[in-house]
């Protein structure tokens, strides 16, 4: 017997791998640490920022950055080792198991550690932790008290947020000693583009206004709310605002075509809890730029920084909870719901009580008078708060009914929110049409007629349309369609009065004045596509055979043929229709480790209209049910999504930030209060 | 100071004014548009109305979901696993998660023989998730 050298290399290098494989099967209890270490790091950022300002210890505000930076690196390799928990398949982990498959593509194994409510919790810390990681950095020059104050602040929010990941959803809990051998698998109706990039950037949104509310809460106790605050925190809420806008759009344009019934929008209340925020913010970021240039509404402004955070923290409360019905709500867990009641509880009543016991003796007091663009600027606000009311009641309307009647089960039907909704930003388009022409202080009456004559020429083109509209053969309600000339109208008119602005202004046009402009011009892009697209869309349901065609809208839609395809983790059924010279694919997919049916639409997606086609059931007679729908202007909707997020992003960039983050630590510091 | 005060008068008024208007239209929007849920028992038992938009909820029962051999008809007998049981028929394309053995809610008007004419049917969209409405049925049985 020989022993050779390479056979001592082999048990060598055999237990070296043993030593590497025990170290990395200890992800997840090292993940877990990492958490706790963060969670430390949140704890001291938090006692160094407040009583480091507090007590005017420089230094003590100046050394809490490094424990935002520690805060990131340590969340950072949580979340890490989960992903790599994920892509080994090790089901030893409970989170895993149920969230993933052998099977599943390596890149839904990285998204379905968000997939679910642990996961996309961490990933919140996370994001918390990446928010306060840029403002430790890009607000180094802020006086030293506001500094401490903003950090401290964040630093206590995600100290609540990673006791409730620890305390009730640790994604790195074991399963042992009875480890399944394959995962439950990743929810199907996930498995897909949109999830890997929606609740990411709804997170960075939903989670951004936080350094608003940070900024609040730092202003109120420093007693300073005055101009030069305002232009602190609003590049902060711009981005927050236009990553929750395009999360939203993004999460619109998924259950446009995975939900395969071809609605953009639900009034579903996850939907809802991410809505609130975004109409909240839009109030916000306006009511800041009031606050900006005129030194005025301070103590509202600062009220509307509270509001729209709690906002987000309520929104995670109705996801996470599972008070509400809902198409994608999260398991139901009472503990969860009660640690974020109280959590929503503490912040809420916290900063209230702040706010009450500071804000008299930090109110503005300027008066404006008559037609001014404070005056439209406080409408706006009043409309988006009245907004706000409304989807707020119509989502927990159930909630209080049930508790009040003593168990009876109510829904709040999509008509409620349609029917307030759609004249209040019918209303908001006519202030906003008239947005550049509005002056601070006061607004010369003469400036009013050139807008008044675009008014005119705007309703000739919108009178024109509702007469093609109404004589051409669709048999349609009136109705219906004098709401969408409305709109077009309303559009046409916001657009010309934007851009004879655009094209009659004196001097320069900023990056903040652009980013105005395109955000409302998405505005009424957006306005236009769903009016349009929930008036003239064609829909029909029907039992087709292969070989059968069936006409919509002057169009053929002829069924192919169905084929069985193999996915990596299915089988579908696929169809083939041709409309023109274009094919579409629906597809009907059995989810193998789940046994759950899915269904892909078949869209053909264009500027004016998307077709698309959805596969219902197969009938037992080898025919199926067919969903046929014609969507007139649908991307539109999305579009304006797009334009209103970029225009919030343009307007960040306007350099007179920039010099603000450039100059000295020449500010005076106000820190009337210790 | 006078012009000041004048102004917050009036911003109060205003607020006072909106605010009511909101919660009044508020009010009567909900009015018109809130849908009861009612169980098994309770559609059997006569408590459900006749002829007014209402949801429903249970079980799909085996072996009782049958099509129409023409067009999209569709029918199905939902229950609560302890008797009580009701026929819903609807028209049109099920969703993907539309199974039998399941929990569903439909959404609909009664006719006055309790046959559920349903407008809406709407699957759980997992199996780890029930909708609220459910949840006390699903526990108790």
């Amino acid at each position: 017997m020989t022993t050779s050298t390479s056979d001592i290399l082999t048990v060598k290098y055999e237990s070296f791998d043993a030593t590497l494989g025990t170290l990395w099967g200890a992800g997840p209890e090292i993940g877990h640490l990492a958490a706790i270490i963060g969670l430390v790091a949140a704890i001291v950022l938090s006692v160094l920022g407040h009583v480091g300002a507090a007590t005017r210890r420089r230094s003590w505000v100046e050394n809490s950055g490094s424990f935002a930076v520690l805060q990131l690196v340590t969340l950072v390799v949580a979340f890490a080792l989960l992903v790599h928990a994920f892509l080994k398949d090790d089901y030893s982990v409970v989170y895993v198991a149920t969230n993933s498959n052998t099977l599943l593509p390596w890149y839904y194994k990285v998204s379905a550690v968000w997939g679910a409510h642990e996961g996309s919790f961490l990933l919140w810390t996370l994001i918390m932790a990446g928010w306060t990681f840029a403002v430790a950095i890009i607000g180094r020059r802020l006086p030293y008290q506001i500094y401490g104050r903003v950090l401290g602040t964040l630093g206590l929010l995600n100290t609540g947020f990673l006791l409730f990941l620890l305390q009730t959803s640790n994604p790195f809990l074991r399963l042992v000693p009875n480890v399944p051998t394959v995962g439950a698998d990743l929810n199907p109706l996930l498995q897909d583009f949109g999830l890997i990039v929606h609740p990411p950037l709804l997170y960075t949104g939903y989670v951004g206004f936080s350094v608003a509310f940070a900024f609040g809460v730092a202003g109120l106790i420093s007693g300073r709310l005055d101009a030069t605050w305002a232009r602190w925190t609003r590049p902060w809420t711009n981005v927050a605002w236009a990553f929750l806008t395009v999360g939203i759009t993004l999460g619109s344009w998924w259950a446009y075509y995975e939900l395969g019934w071809g609605g953009w929008w639900f009034w579903d209340p996850v939907e809802n809890a991410s809505f609130m925020p975004w109409l909240a913010g839009t109030a916000l970021i306006h009511s800041l730029a009031v606050t900006e240039k005129r030194s005025a509404f301070r103590g509202w402004t600062v009220l509307l920084t509270i509001l729209t955070f709690s906002l987000c923290l309520l929104g995670a409360f109705i996801v996470r909870s599972g008070v509400l019905t809902s198409v994608h709500a999260f398991a139901v867990d009472p503990e969860r719901g009660v640690f974020l009641l109280v959590l929503l509880g503490v912040t809420v009543g916290g900063s209230l009580a702040l706010y009450a016991i500071r804000v008299p003796a930090i109110r503005g007091r300027i008066a404006y008078m008559g037609l001014s663009r404070e005056l439209f600027l406080l409408i706006n606000n009043a409309l988006f708060v009245v907004a706000v009311a409304v989807v707020l009641v119509g989502t927990l309307y159930p909630l209080a009914y049930e508790a009040v009647t003593g168990g009876d089960k109510i829904s709040v039907g999509p008509p409620y929110f349609n029917r307030l909704f759609v004249p209040l930003m019918g209303l908001l388009a006519v202030f906003l049409a008239l947005v550049p022409v509005a002056r601070w202080k006061r607004t010369p009456i003469q400036l009013f007629r050139q807008v008044g004559l675009l008014l005119l020429a705007s309703t000739l083109v919108g009178g024109v349309f509702f007469v093609i509209a109404i004589t051409s053969d669709r048999v349609l309600n009136t109705g219906s369609i004098v709401g969408v000339v409305i709109a077009v109208t309303l559009a046409i008119w916001l657009l010309l009065s934007h851009g004879v602005d655009f094209i009659q202004r004196k001097g320069a046009r900023p990056l903040g004045y652009l980013g105005m402009l395109l955000a409302h011009v998405g505005f009424a892009v957006g306005a236009v596509g769903v009016a349009v697209t929930s008036v003239f869309s064609h829909e029909t349901e029907v039992r087709m055979s292969p070989g059968d065609t069936v006409e919509l809208n002057a169009r053929q839609y002829h069924f192919a043929s169905v084929t069985t395809v193999n996915g990596p983790n299915y089988i579908a059924q696929r169809a083939k229709f041709d409309v023109g010279g274009i094919s579409l694919y629906p597809e009907k997919r059995n989810y193998l480790a789940r046994n759950s049916v899915m269904t892909e639409a078949g869209i053909e997606a264009g500027f004016f209209q998307d077709l698309y086609v959805a596969l219902g059931e197969p009938l037992p007679d080898g025919s199926w049910g067919v969903r046929i729908q014609e969507k007139v202007l649908v991307r539109w909707v999305w579009c304006g999504g797009l334009l209103i997020c970029f225009g919030g992003l343009l307007a960040v960039m306007d350099s007179r930030y920039r010099r603000l983050a450039l100059r000295r630590d020449g500010l005076a510091t106000a820190g009337k209060v210790a | 100071m006078r012009p000041i005060r004048r102004q917050r008068l009036a911003v109060v008024l205003f607020l006072l004014f909106g605010s009511a208007l909101t919660i009044g239209v508020v009010l009567f929007a909900l009015q018109e548009n809130i849908d009861l849920f009612y169980e098994p028992q309770k559609i059997v038992g006569g408590e459900a109305p006749i002829a007014k938009r209402i949801r429903a909820g249970g079980m799909v029962e085996k072996g009782s979901l049958d099509f129409k051999p023409e067009g999209l008809g569709v029918s199905f007998v939902l229950s609560d696993l302890r008797g009580s049981r009701f026929e819903v028929r609807y028209e049109g394309l099920l969703p993907g998660l539309f199974r039998e053995g399941q929990g569903v809610l439909v959404v609909g008007q009664l006719d006055a023989s309790r046959v559920f004419y349903a407008k809406e049917v709407l699957a759980k969209h997992d199996e780890n998730y029930m909708p609220p409405e459910l949840v006390d049925m699903g526990a108790e049985s």
